[in-house]
């Protein structure tokens, strides 16, 4: 149990390439911290730093009290999960988990009862004789987390851990790992490029862009409230809809007086497709925006279909979420209506929230 | 698999066959005129069949010593060659793997440098070197040692390159899993990598075995006592320019023995030694 402290690290590598650009970061005791951004991100380098893999080109990063710039991986008590296991493939799986331990010269009774309740935990007891190369991916992983566990560290590390598995087991192990945190309620890292991942797992979610924290907070924060146009584009899928706004409005777009006008810098407006609807053939409603959409296309997931659809005059594409399923053909004109309250406002030089 | 009707398939037998047979007839040969006296043998033609001097020409040869180099038993032989092959063996294994380990998973000043340098042996065969190897030997003490035998066969770039290669295939991951487990270097060499490597060195093994069973132009300068003959040498000194002086019978016994290990080395191993080759196992 520890806290993990990050103070303005950098990370630059060899020929003047900077990978982090100053991070700082502190995660509390227990907490479940996610950071996402898309790949070149330096998500994983910063993971990598954490772990001791990277060195830290400035700044301190520290673990529970200690300043661990310096500590070898091993002695930075901590646990990595990798994207592609790592396991060793000559042992058997009960080696594996036995093997950081052995290392450590910790006494045998103790290292059978952590790898049996390890086991226990992860449901891997039967598997404990069997090779790596025995064992599905599902089962890898289990493994992967097994060798994680025993070592009971201050911090967890995760790295795309769940990347190499397929939609279904995926989704039950990232259940899995959250019901595992919560119950060791172990500091844990977590590295992503995949927001749904991010969104359900995470107390805290860290958005990153080249190098840098875009923004941080609680996953509904961060998806309510994007701070930068960035964050507003990678958290949400379909992602959310952005409309330039230009000296005379947005062509096809009424709104409501003054929605639109307003001084200070040029303004990209933001919307979700989850708060627009289609409003064909109904009279507008005070207060509301409306747009006039020709469909360029319609993408049915089961539950949801998304209508998308273009503004006139080569205006920006944008999606509306409708329930259930929609049979709008392409090509159609037609109304959709948003309420201005859902609205996101952008500064486009700088693309910060407003 | 080709599998066509007709007369493909007894036609491919008939070549294998004969294949078979004009490799095989020498060793048969060899080991006939082995069985023989060695009036038999200067009388030809020899017969096909094996003579009843089996027990008398290898009792002689294995126990009793050959009077043309020196009334050396062959068992002495084969002990040396048996030394010589094992220590280059394992010797060159040793040296690469430890080579191999310090090119791929460490960073340091020159570090290709060393590796280009390594590599660059590759170009030069023994006999380019020859010379100032036996100096260096001589100054070394080392003439009619066994030390002096294996040394200077040891540094092995081929293998050293292979070792590289195979490295090379192990995932960072795996390197980074065992350093979080609080593996040091040598931890991890042993208990990781060389597991890991388990085929490749069986493979290599057998290669290198058999590789200095049959050295000839480095045994022949660095020993002169008769003693310290490897059995290849042995094989030379007892043949003489005079047909009548040469002990014909046992040079016939001696090379029937000389095969023998190489070829038990190969059949033991065979299953490591494809597996060692084929496989991509990580």
């Amino acid at each position: 149990m520890a806290k993990i402290e990050l103070k303005d690290v950098r990370k630059v590598y060899h020929g003047g390439v900077e990978a982090v650009k100053g991070v700082s970061l502190s995660v509390e005791d227990g907490a479940f911290v996610v950071l996402v951004g898309p790949s070149g991100c330096g998500k994983s380098t910063l993971l990598r730093m954490v772990a001791g893999l990277e060195s830290i080109s400035s700044g301190t990063i520290a673990i529970g009290d200690r300043v661990v710039n310096e500590l070898e991986p091993a002695e930075r008590d901590i646990a990595m999960v990798f994207q592609n296991y790592a396991l060793y493939p000559h042992m058997t799986v009960r080696k594996n988990l036995e093997y950081g331990l052995k290392n450590r010269k910790m006494a045998s009774g103790e290292i059978a009862r952590r790898v049996d309740e390890a086991a226990k935990m992860l449901e891997i007891g039967a598997l404990l004789d069997r090779r790596p190369g025995q064992l599905s991916g599902g089962q890898r992983q289990r493994v992967a987390m097994g060798r994680a566990l025993v070592r009971e560290p201050a911090a967890f590390l995760f790295d795309e851990p769940l990347s190499n598995l397929d939609a279904k087991l995926r989704v039950q192990m990232r259940a899995e790992i959250r019901r595992l945190q919560r119950r060791l309620k172990t500091t844990s890292l977590y590295v992503t490029h995949d927001q749904l991942e991010a969104m359900t797992l995470a107390d805290t979610l860290v958005v990153l862009n080249a190098g840098r924290i875009e923004q941080a907070g609680s996953p509904m924060e961060v998806y309510e409230r994007p701070a930068s146009l960035f964050v507003a584009t990678f958290i949400g899928s379909p992602a959310m809809n952005l409309l330039p706004l230009g000296a005379g409005g947005i062509a096809g777009l009424t709104a409501p007086d003054g929605l639109l006008s307003g001084a200070g810098p040029a303004k990209t407006l933001g919307i979700r497709p989850e708060h627009m609807r289609l409003a064909d053939g109904e009279a507008p409603r005070p207060g509301e925006m409306r747009f006039d959409l020709t469909v360029t296309g319609v993408e049915v997931v089961g539950a949801e279909s998304f209508v998308y659809g273009t503004l006139p005059e080569g205006g920006p594409e944008v999606a509306v979420r409708v329930a259930g399923y929609s049979h709008v053909e392409p090509g159609t004109r037609l109304a959709a209506a948003a309420d201005p309250a859902y609205l996101h406002r952008f500064d486009r030089e700088t693309g910060r929230r407003i | 698999m080709i599998e066509k009707p007709g007369i493909g398939r007894p036609l491919a037998h008939v070549v294998l066959v004969l294949g078979v047979l004009v490799v095989a007839f020498p060793i048969y040969y060899t080991f006939i005129a082995s069985t023989q006296s060695l009036t038999t043998i200067l009388r030809p033609p020899l017969p096909l069949t094996p003579g009843d001097q089996i027990a008398a020409n290898y009792g002689e040869a294995l126990f009793g010593g050959i009077g043309r180099i020196g009334g050396v038993a062959v068992t002495t032989l084969l002990f040396n060659t048996l030394v010589m092959a094992l220590g280059i063996a394992l010797g060159k294994i040793f040296i690469s793997i430890l080579s191999a380990f310090a090119v791929v998973f460490f960073r340091f000043p020159l570090r290709m440098v060393f590796f280009w340098l390594i590599f660059v042996t590759l170009m030069l065969p023994v006999e380019v070197r020859i010379l100032p190897t036996y100096k260096v030997m001589v100054d070394l003490g080392m003439i009619d040692t066994y030390a002096g035998l294996i040394l200077p066969l040891i540094a092995s770039a081929t293998a050293t390159l292979l070792f590289r290669q195979f490295f090379m295939t192990i995932p960072s991951e795996l390197v980074e899993a065992a350093r979080i487990d609080g593996a040091g270097p040598l931890r991890f060499l042993r208990d990781i990598l060389l597991p890991l490597s388990k085929t490749n060195i069986a493979a290599l093994f057998v290669i290198l075995f058999i590789y200095g069973w049959t050295q000839y132009l480095w045994p022949l300068l660095v020993t002169n006592d008769n003693q310290m003959n490897t059995i290849v040498i042995a094989l030379k000194k007892m043949v003489s320019f005079a047909d009548a002086d040469t002990p014909w019978h046992m040079v016939m016994v001696t090379s029937i023995l000389a095969i023998l290990p190489p070829v038990l080395v190969v059949v033991l191993m065979q299953r490591w030694f494809v597996r060692g080759l084929v496989e991509s196992e990580k």
